[in-house]
């Protein structure tokens, strides 16, 4: 194989890869999940109080 | 005191001072913008050895790319990290030493680019003693920023510092290349490379100085600052996972836009543009993430200035984003390539998007790390905000018109195949949109000084709070 058959290679991996990952982001099994974390920053994350964090 | 929230004591001293930092560099790098603008009005206006348009130039960029936009990326990434990872800073003395460290650097550029010291790459004019510090402080950052992620209290690692991860490691890889020269005395170097392989180092860099620095990092500011101050999580978390993919797989290869009709090989050219255009859907996935956010809560935008920043931010964002890939078409290139339109493009980008979504998000940040509930005063943001809009929709307008009209009078020929029009004519065709652009310039900046007074009227409304809580009783021990 030559480089550039190679280079044909990595271009079709990456393009799997990416598939893989929009595939893996709208599983609706993982959909809870990413709900979560996108909520994580309002609800878990406690700092909102005036009084608070000056350190 | 005692504070009955069970969370970590952040560390936000370093914070303070970037942000607050972030505001000064700002003014002085946006008014160094405004003087060569004024300068291409009046060529006369300060031009001295060390003050002319050449000179000046280099230290606007660097100055609002790198002292203003990188103080508020270092404040941002430094307190979505912790507030995201529930964990303090890691290295805290680490992260004092990018502080003094990355300002140190910003005044050696202040010094020496007026001084003429220049490695002639656009945005990598520094030279090599300087460049290694910045390497020094660019990988203390990273130990500091990846040191707090690997410590985090939580499962998962919020998006936002995907990116300013992905915004960290490529600045650090593209600034190391773009920086490997030959010293041939302690102020002058050169670089390694030459000819079209030089050229496209430089515009790999460059382009992807415009795609982390000034992209990465504020999509980073975007996930987090759009959903707090909006009070929501953003539109879909798992639209921002494919839109980081496809943005750090695309922005790698459009460098070459910069290059049409050069002697880079012309299939080079061509994929620079292809990956231009393929740009522009993980640029709108993003942009579309961030305003659909907002969805019922539209109404805020009526009473809460700093949303409006946020969120007019990324119509700018999106209409910049539209303009590049649409430049980066060779045909299209061949009309706006060497005109005012691609400035008009960049201070869309810069003035519109980066400026805009990193002021909003220091109006969030500020009160925050001063312990405070709000800045103190919402009519002073409104105010900016206005400033700011219309500055930047008249700088766009005026480069707009100039780059168009630039563009036909350089390509118009008379029968005979002359030229119907002297680069001169063109110039003084220009004029009036240079006048507008100072306008547009000045109103900008003007918004910032006001920042600057609001901010400083923040501080002490801290100290006063401060004040006022040691004097008073001894708070019960909280529960």
């Amino acid at each position: 194989m030559t480089y550039y058959d190679w280079l044909g290679v990595l271009s079709i991996v990456m393009l799997v890869m990416f598939i893989g990952i929009g595939w893996w982001a709208y599983n609706p099994k993982n959909k809870t999940r990413f709900d979560d974390a996108a909520n994580s920053i309002l609800d878990q994350d406690p700092v909102d109080t005036p009084n608070g964090d000056k350190h | 005191m005692s504070h009955a929230v069970a969370h970590p004591a952040y560390d936000y001293r370093t914070i303070r001072h970037f942000a607050i930092m972030a505001v000064v560099w700002g003014i002085v790098g946006m008014a160094v913008g405004v003087l060569i603008a004024a300068q291409l009005v009046w060529p006369e206006l300060l031009a001295s050895e060390w003050t002319h348009f050449g000179r000046l130039r280099p230290l606007h960029t660097n100055a609002v790319i790198f002292a203003f936009g990188g103080c508020a990326l270092f404040a941002t990434s430094y307190y979505v990290v912790q507030r995201t990872c529930h964990t303090t800073l890691a290295f805290p003395n680490l992260a004092r030493f990018t502080f003094w460290g990355w300002n140190l650097v910003i005044i050696l550029a202040a010094i020496t680019l007026p001084l003429g010291m220049t490695t002639t790459h656009e945005y990598a004019e520094l030279e090599w003693p300087i460049d290694i510090l910045i390497a020094v402080v660019w990988i203390s950052y990273a130990i500091v920023f990846f040191g707090t992620i690997a410590k985090r209290n939580t499962s998962h690692i919020y998006v936002a510092n995907w990116f300013f991860g992905a915004f960290i490691l490529v600045i650090a890889v593209l600034h190391i290349v773009n920086s490997v020269q030959y010293p041939v005395s302690f102020t002058k170097s050169y670089y390694v490379w030459s000819g079209a392989m030089d050229a496209m180092i430089q515009w790999w860099y460059a382009h992807n100085a415009v795609g982390f620095f000034l992209t990465a990092g504020f999509l980073g500011m975007m996930y987090y600052f759009v959903p707090k101050q909006a009070g929501r999580p953003v539109y879909s978390y798992r639209l921002s996972i494919v839109h980081f993919w496809a943005l750090i797989a695309t922005y790698m290869w459009a460098g070459a836009h910069h290059l049409h009709y050069s002697a880079l090989p012309d299939w080079a050219q061509s994929v620079g543009m292809v990956m231009s255009i393929v740009l522009l859907a993980p640029s709108w996935g993003g942009m579309i993430n961030g305003v659909m956010t907002l969805s019922g809560a539209w109404h805020k935008l009526r009473t809460d200035p700093i949303l409006r920043f946020l969120v007019v931010s990324l119509s700018f964002y999106g209409m910049s984003t539209f303009e590049g890939p649409m430049m980066s078409i060779k045909t299209v290139n061949a009309l706006s390539h060497n005109t005012d339109w691609t400035i008009g493009h960049v201070h869309s980008g810069a003035l519109g998007w980066v400026a805009m979504v990193a002021i909003g998000s220091l109006y969030h940040l500020i009160p925050k790390v001063l312990g405070i509930v709000q800045m103190h005063s919402i009519r002073l943001i409104n105010l900016h905000f206005w400033l700011a809009t219309i500055g930047t929709v008249l700088y766009i307008a005026a480069m707009w018109v100039n780059g168009i009209m630039q563009g036909l009078m350089w390509r118009a020929v008379n029968p005979d195949g002359t030229l119907t029009y002297s680069f001169v004519d063109s110039l003084e065709a220009s004029y009036p949109g240079y006048v507008v652009r100072v306008i547009g310039g000045g109103f900008f900046l003007l918004g910032m000084i006001i920042m600057l007074y609001n901010v400083y009227m923040t501080v002490n409304d801290a100290k006063d709070q401060d004040a006022v809580r040691d004097t008073s009783e001894p708070e019960p021990a909280a529960a």
